[in-house]
């Protein structure tokens, strides 16, 4: 790859770190409460908590990740947006975003706590808590690995600077730095690769050219023609598509379980859409984030796929998908080769500063998520209470420093034990696959008890590790691939046993959260006001603009994304 | 929350797109080969620039951070309900 930055591309990257670092220190001086450094202060208009609702997910994991699925399984990687993300960001808005907002709970953790007990609550606050710094470490190594590649700068350099940055900003401004900062970030991502799927699409001949390129991609491969190029034809068997799932699988799995599992749960997005400024613009926000949620694929998949159909046409203009020592693609260099092949210097500048600042972004998400649980959730629950709210302001920065120090320290042993990281993950997805569950069952279900929801989260916890443990995936491993207790099915595709993994566990949480809630004795229903969907009183006025209500902008947007999913079926 | 977004996105886009368009249009012609021919930096710099022109411009008018009640219906709903309980206080004005 060729890839010599000149003064141009240097100056704008440097313009950038200059505003992000400019708006920390223009927040600082409102920084006053811990509300105000851990919640905005609750100020936050719809529009800027839902950009920085979608920004904090936007981390590099999105950006190179998304493109790399694109190159290596083609628009099927839509549904992580089509029927993942976007359906999953609506339901948030229109039915769960009334009780996180209504509760006043100041974390997720927190409503745990108001609607479950203390015991639900402390084993989601731990385990979010070490599940932030780790993938924010995992995410700074993976960063200083990639710029290492790329443009030859060292590790712990990028390192270093980065975490910096965000400490800097984060430290000064606290939550509104971190959301202000993500705004910014969302527009440069749009404006740095928008040029970049033009030129790429241009290119290689339009959707029709694309089209006929993906077929040999395909063929080659011995699927379909259709295979990289329609989302849900060959869905129905696993062995007909590259990513070896089957209708069932990806609409339960990905679909339901896990992306209403992340979206609707995690704390790291949730956040932006509790410091919004009133009920309704908490509402909306993750309902305004859908809209650019759905047309994202074209700005993120779209690249990896053309880098696929142009390496396999036999480069017309040259461009083909490096390679890793033995041979196979290095599907992650998708995105950052095709910036490195049509942006002349000038732009190449302006598309790496956006791929910096989604590095940034998701780094600064999961510290102000972490800073807030810790310091709310942990410090003040269990270590000292009833301290002045000055006390725990400065608790709030401290852990800031704490929390970025503790992912360097991450992003240093990723190098060294990149099993044990590869591990700490596989955990993460079992603690976070039935969530959804307990959520569910307690925002819908007053009879859920306090018992049954920590009896179901840790079953649905152990549920996903049997099921990891007796399944492996085609030609895996045994070990951390799954089959460590006994290989008892094989999966087409280790996705597909992820999908799997995710369906048992969530069935299991229900299935226990029922079952122990049922022996356990109810809590009264007027602690529950509020809390739980029947318990709580409607919103009974109406917005009059109808763009205003939450209900008909989401059925709008359900409406488009099920049109997309018919035009590249 | 004492500075409107808009403000920095709208001088950081008209910064870079000044900065790009007057490489385009001053610099070497021959690096945008690679971009099938087209100077990118000029065309996409300058639609950075409006855009980051109408950015400033929105974040000029003054949209008040505080809404009067009656704009939205958490507020109306709290009026309603201090005039029932015979709750509201003097008018400020």
């Amino acid at each position: 790859m060729n890839a010599e930055l000149t003064a141009i591309d240097w100056i704008i990257m440097g313009t950038y770190f200059v505003f992000v670092l400019g708006i920390g220190f223009a927040l600082r001086r409102h920084m006053k409460t811990s509300t105000d450094f851990f919640l905005s202060g609750r100020s936050i208009p719809a529009w800027v908590a839902g950009l920085a609702f979608l920004s904090a997910n936007l981390g590099a994991q999105e950006v190179i990740g998304m493109a790399a699925s694109g190159a290596k399984y083609g628009i099927a990687t839509s549904h992580f947006y089509w029927i993942g993300a976007v359906p999953a960001m609506v339901f948030l808005g229109v039915f769960m975003m009334p009780f996180y907002y209504g509760s006043r709970a100041r974390s997720v953790p927190e409503y745990l706590k108001l609607r479950f007990d203390e015991k639900t609550r402390a084993f989601n606050a731990f385990s979010f808590a070490i599940m932030t710094v780790v993938s924010s470490g995992i995410s700074m190594y993976a960063m200083g690995l990639l710029l290492n590649l790329l443009l030859g700068w060292d590790f712990s350099v990028s390192v270093w600077v980065s975490a910096a940055i965000v400490l800097a900003y984060v430290f000064l401004g606290g939550l509104t730095s971190a959301i202000y900062n993500e705004v910014l970030q969302f527009f440069l991502i749009v404006f740095g690769f928008a040029p970049l799927v033009f030129l790429a699409l241009k290119d290689i001949g339009g959707w029709h050219g694309l089209k006929i390129g993906l077929a040999q991609v395909a063929t080659s491969q011995g699927f379909a023609a259709g295979a990289w190029s329609s989302s849900w034809a060959h869905m129905g068997d696993a062995s007909a598509n590259p990513m070896g799932v089957e209708w069932f699988g990806l609409s339960m799995g990905l679909g339901f379980v896990l992306a209403f599992g992340y979206w609707c749960t995690d704390f790291l997005v949730v956040q932006r859409a509790m410091a919004a400024d009133s009920m309704s613009a908490a509402r909306r926000t993750p309902i305004i984030a859908a809209l650019p949620k759905m047309l994202f694929p074209f700005l993120v998949i779209l690249p990896g796929m053309i880098a696929i159909a142009l390496t396999y046409s036999q480069g017309h203009d040259g461009f083909a998908l490096p390679r890793k020592s033995d041979g196979t693609f290095n599907y992650d260099l998708a995105m950052p080769s095709m910036l490195f092949h049509y942006f002349p210097t000038g732009m190449l500048g302006l598309g790496l500063t956006a791929l910096l600042a989604s590095f940034m972004s998701g780094m600064a998400g999961n510290v102000t998520a972490f800073n807030t649980v810790w310091t709310y959730d942990i410090y003040q629950s269990y270590i000292r209470r009833g301290a002045s709210d000055r006390h725990y302001l400065w608790v709030g920065r401290l852990t800031t420093v704490v929390g970025i120090a503790l992912s360097v320290a991450t992003a240093y042993a990723a190098t060294h034990f990149n099993n044990i990281m590869d591990m700490l993950q596989l955990v993460f997805a079992f603690v976070n696959a039935p969530l959804f569950a307990t959520f569910l069952l307690g925002m819908f279900w007053k009879r859920a008890t306090g018992h049954g929801a920590f009896v179901g989260l840790i079953g649905g916890t152990a549920a996903a590790a049997i099921h990891h443990g007796l399944t492996l995936s085609k030609g895996g491993v045994i070990g951390l691939k799954g089959g460590w207790l006994a290989v008892t099915h094989v999966y087409t595709s280790e996705m597909a046993q992820n999908f799997w993994t995710a369906i048992y566990a969530f069935s299991s949480c229900v299935f226990l959260t029922v079952v122990v809630s049922l022996m356990s004795r109810p809590r009264a229903e007027h602690e529950l006001k509020g809390l739980v969907y029947s318990l709580t009183e409607r919103i009974a006025t109406r917005e009059p603009r109808w763009y205003l209500r939450p209900v008909t902008v989401g059925a709008i947007i359900l409406g488009l994304t099920a049109l997309l999913n018919i035009v590249f079926w | 929350m004492g500075l409107d977004i808009r403000l920095p996105i709208g001088l950081l886009f008209v910064v870079i797109g000044a900065m790009l368009a007057g490489f385009g249009w001053l610099g070497d012609r021959t690096v945008y080969e690679r971009s099938l021919h087209i100077n990118v930096n000029l065309e996409w710099g300058l639609f950075m620039v409006l855009t980051g022109l109408v950015f400033l411009w929105l974040s000029r008018r003054h949209t008040a951070a505080m809404h009067p009640s009656e704009q939205s219906v958490e507020g109306r709903a709290t009026e309603a309900r201090e005039h029932a309980t015979g709750l509201e206080g003097p008018d400020p004005q």
